[in-house]
């Protein structure tokens, strides 16, 4: 009975009780979302163009991250690292593309998932052999402290990363939707065969995808690190990024936010309220429950590709 | 073969086998002059396709090989060219069943047909005008969804894409397919000036010989892989065999072309 009391009327009242405590674990649990959003992004933009389920994309995002702190380790300023770093994701996707994927052309999807498994394995191996596996605190002089909006605390760095997410998204959009490559790439999106046939060149083409993913790794990695300081963790939230996707489905750019947002705030207002009542840690299972009762009821996700039907 | 002009495209002896095994082409030849329309006949499963696409070498995608033989275009041997360096120097595939980028409006998709184009916006630009003079109803419906346009509208962007590349030539296969015939004759009559007025060459595949034949100046039959008759559109048109098995003047039910050599030996024999 008493059970029952605190998983269903206790946190309802507490909810109630206190709003603008409330607010704050909703916002906090919605800016972390944001990240989700940000490592579930790079997933969707090369499932959507390659038809390739990028197991490698959150050790995409640990190597960013060791990069850019490792090069700011070795004295370089922040902007030259960022530089160099971006130089350094754009050059491995031309690597995965000439070493890897362009030599499995024509092969099942899950030959490729295959090849993007060792991908991950390498570069998690790789990135540490270089640049160490300790952990690694990154300040990107994002100030710490929280501000007061109308009685809810809300950190600087969370706004800031919402803020960042924020203009990386708007980048996207209009690198999709106003530019020649961006065409191409959403149309090779719908149609390989037609993309190839007017001499849209594939390879070109899943060479800047893999480069965006690595950018928007980055960026992740960037704004996860300076969270958690870079360390091999990072890697692992790609596993956060399977649910999320789950939940906004595998092909849309919105569905990767908004699936991102559900989980990141869902999980935050469930350990805080609902936590106490089963002995806490709901965090770490929260977003697979939530991604089960999805591929359950809706297994395309909230944005899954919405097939045109001419009548 | 004709008198159009310099040749443009001969494709010589060529053998097609996909998946390493399975053979589809024996030794197929052609011809297509500089200004002509070639039209590639045959039933389904002829190989029509597989010949365009040994051109355009969108083969490759297909696990398609072409094992023997050449293709020369302009002169070169064009069989090692990637489908978008083929694309820059003149030759496109308008494939069949049309595939638009249904999530893209009709006008981006015209758009993608100028992706390796490296003349500048306003050469683009005029091109585009080109084709919406072509096809007036794509500038009406030019900021639609693809996917969500009729089939004929969905096959004029097939082609104006095509066109968008500023093509020599242009592969079109099977634009008939699935229209009606009021529209299948709308489209040809467009691709007929296309080739008159802009001067682009034309290798058609097409089941529906009678379509085929009337626009054609010269014509290949295709049968099981290998070219069976070849002639001018009027010749073609006129010939008793071709008559009776492709055009369907006769009966309902098609026969086979070798049918037709076996049916004539015996009624040799019988005379
Ligand atoms: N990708 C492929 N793999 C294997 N066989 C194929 C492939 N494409 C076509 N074929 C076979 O090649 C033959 C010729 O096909 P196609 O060129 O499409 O003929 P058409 O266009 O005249 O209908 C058919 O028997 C078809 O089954
Ligand atoms: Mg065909």
């Amino acid at each position: 009975m008493e059970f029952l009391h605190a998983m269903t009327i206790g946190p309802i009242v507490e909810i109630i009780e206190y709003p603008t405590f409330f607010m704050e674990v909703l916002i906090g649990g919605l800016l972390t979302g944001v990240m989700y959003s940000l490592v579930a992004l790079g997933f969707v933009l090369i499932f959507k163009a390659s038809g390739v389920f990028n197991f490698a994309q959150g050790a995409m995002v640990l190597f960013a991250a060791l990069t850019f702190v490792g090069l700011m380790e070795h004295g370089l300023p922040m902007w030259a690292a960022l530089i160099a770093t971006v130089a350094v994701m754009i050059a491995l996707a031309y690597a995965i593309e000439r070493l890897v994927l362009g030599k499995l052309v024509n092969q099942e999807p899950i030959i490729l998932f295959m090849a993007t498994l060792g991908i991950a394995f390498f570069l998690d191996g790789f990135g540490q052999t270089i640049w160490g596996s300790d952990v690694k605190p990154l300040d990107v002089g994002i100030p710490s402290d929280a501000i007061d909006v109308g009685g809810v605390l809300i950190n600087w760095f969370d706004i800031t990363a919402a803020v960042v997410a924020g203009l990386m998204v708007a980048v996207l959009a209009i690198f999709f939707q106003k530019t020649r490559i961006g065409r191409a790439l959403r149309a090779v999106a719908d149609d390989h065969q037609a993309a190839l046939s007017v001499g849209i060149p594939l390879k070109t083409i899943w060479m800047v995808v893999w480069s965006v993913a690595g950018i928007v790794g980055l960026v992740a990695g960037v704004m996860w690190g300076s969270k958690l300081g870079v360390q091999f963790t990072l890697s692992l939230i790609a596993l956060k990024a399977l649910p999320v996707l789950m939940i906004g489905g595998f092909t849309s750019i919105p569905g990767a936010i908004i699936g991102g947002l559900i989980v990141g705030a869902g999980e935050k207002v469930a350990e805080v309220f609902w936590g106490p009542a089963v002995g806490g840690a709901i965090e770490d299972w929260f977003a697979y429950m939530l991604a089960m009762a999805f591929l359950v009821f809706r297994p395309q996700g909230l944005f899954g590709d919405k097939i045109i039907e001419r009548v | 073969m004709s008198d159009t002009g310099n040749t443009l495209l001969s494709v010589n002896n060529i053998e097609v086998i996909y998946d390493h095994v399975i053979l589809v082409l024996k030794g197929v030849s052609l011809e297509v002059p500089e200004g002509g329309i070639v039209a590639l006949l045959g039933a389904n499963g002829a190989g029509k396709t597989t010949t365009l696409k040994a051109v355009s070498n969108l083969l490759g995608a297909e696990r398609g090989d072409v094992t023997k033989g050449s293709i020369e275009y302009m002169g070169d041997q064009i069989d090692k060219l990637t489908p978008s360096e083929l694309v820059k120097r003149g030759v496109i595939q308008v494939m069949e069943g049309r595939h638009c980028f249904e999530h893209l409006t009709v006008e981006e998709n015209l758009m993608t047909g100028a992706y390796t184009r490296t003349d500048g916006r306003a050469a683009i630009e005029e091109s585009l005008e080109k084709v919406f003079h072509y096809f007036p109803r794509l500038r009406e419906r030019s900021t639609s969804l693809a996917g969500y346009t009729s089939g004929g509208e969905q096959q004029m962007v097939a082609i104006g894409r095509a066109l968008m590349a500023n093509p020599k030539m242009i592969l079109l296969d099977e634009p008939s397919m699935g229209l009606a015939p009021q529209l299948v004759e709308e489209i040809f009559e467009i691709v007929h000036r296309l080739n008159k007025k802009e001067g682009v060459s034309i290798l058609l595949a097409e089941q529906n010989a009678m379509v085929g034949l009337r626009y054609a100046d010269y014509g290949y039959i295709l049968e099981n892989g290998r070219v069976v008759m070849d002639g001018d559109g009027e010749s073609l048109r006129s010939n008793e065999d071709v008559k009776e098995f492709y055009l369907g003047l006769e009966s309902g039910e098609r026969k086979s072309f070798r049918d037709v050599k076996h049916y004539r030996r015996r009624k040799r024999w019988l005379s």
